[in-house]
């Protein structure tokens, strides 16, 4: 619990938030050390985005990735997971890049409307600061997208939410 | 996480802050009901519950379905730990990608400053 209060007061410098702004939006931030141009670059060139968008730990690995990087372009990722004989194609259009500074992108793999990812790099004093604005189609767009990926829950990430809920069921269950 | 928590703490507490909300959870945690249901239990207008429900819903504490001309309210708790879950998972997936970036940020910056260095030390010369 202290922990969690140190945190709350003085965020981790480097850390990675993510905030529901609204019924269809989430906004992910997060520092990095360096200058935007080197950041964005390995936001555009296939053969350095391949090297951090899915790590060892997603069990995943690329196929292919092709990214055509300009307003207008469009890209494909795909990768094999143990758990789909299929290979797993993610795909979209740019709808704007602004080199350095913004990245807009669909995603178009799913049978519905998927959201749309605007990507900002801001420099400051040498670091870049990164926000991710996921906006769905609609509310129930993004109700269906949680809806659909709480199931293959792990039991440690339910512990871990367990412990993050604890304060909130207690409030409720005093009223 | 911590923004995320933050806000929906904030907007529980503000919700339970009012003895007929805590009251409206109480009785949907026996069982779901209307919102006349609701307005004639705790004597209130019609009007005067729906916004109570209204910032109940807003803090996920209660769901709400209209099904023809009535609409049912339910206790959204359940809900609410699903949302956070996905949430969390969510942020921990792009934490993820973000510590294999930070890597390679750091060595594309060092061959940037090789190249520079080398340059510089050309024009010198």
């Amino acid at each position: 619990m202290d922990e969690r209060k140190d945190s709350e007061i003085n965020p981790t410098k480097y850390g990675t938030t993510v905030d529901r702004k609204s019924e269809r939006e989430l906004v992910v931030t997060r520092t990095f050390n360096g200058p935007a141009h080197i950041v964005f670059d390995a936001w555009t060139k296939p053969e350095l985005l391949k090297r951090w968008w899915v790590p060892k730990s997603f069990g995943a690995s690329f196929l292919s990735c092709e990214a055509d990087v300009r307003t207008g372009g469009t890209y494909r990722f795909v990768f094999s997971h143990p758990s789909s004989e299929q290979p797993m194609p993610f795909f979209g259009r740019y709808v704007e890049v602004t080199p350095g500074s913004r990245l807009v992108w669909t995603n178009d793999e799913g049978v519905e409307d998927g959201p749309v990812t605007t990507v900002t790099f801001e420099e400051r004093g040498g670091e870049t600061l990164v926000v991710i604005h996921e906006l769905y189609p609609s509310k129930k767009a993004l109700d269906d997208a949680m809806a659909s990926g709480s199931i293959s829950w792990s039991g440690e990430q339910f512990e871990q939410l367990d412990q993050l809920l604890a304060v909130q069921g207690a409030s409720v269950g005093r009223s | 996480m911590v923004q995320y928590t933050g806000a929906v703490l904030d907007a529980s507490f503000a919700a339970l802050s009012d003895a007929t909300r805590r009251g409206v959870l109480e009785q949907l945690g026996r069982t779901e009901a209307s919102i006349t249901d609701l307005a004639e239990k705790f004597h209130m207008t019609l009007t005067g519950m729906k916004k109570h429900v209204g910032v109940l819903e807003q803090a996920g504490l209660v769901t709400t379905e209209k099904v023809g001309r009535v609409r049912t309210c339910r206790l959204g708790l359940r809900g609410l730990e699903e949302e956070a879950a996905w949430v969390e998972r969510y942020r921990q997936r792009w934490a993820a990608r973000f510590d294999e970036l930070d890597k390679l940020v750091e060595e594309l910056k060092h061959e940037e400053l090789k190249h520079k260095e080398k340059a510089d030390g050309r024009k010198k010369r």
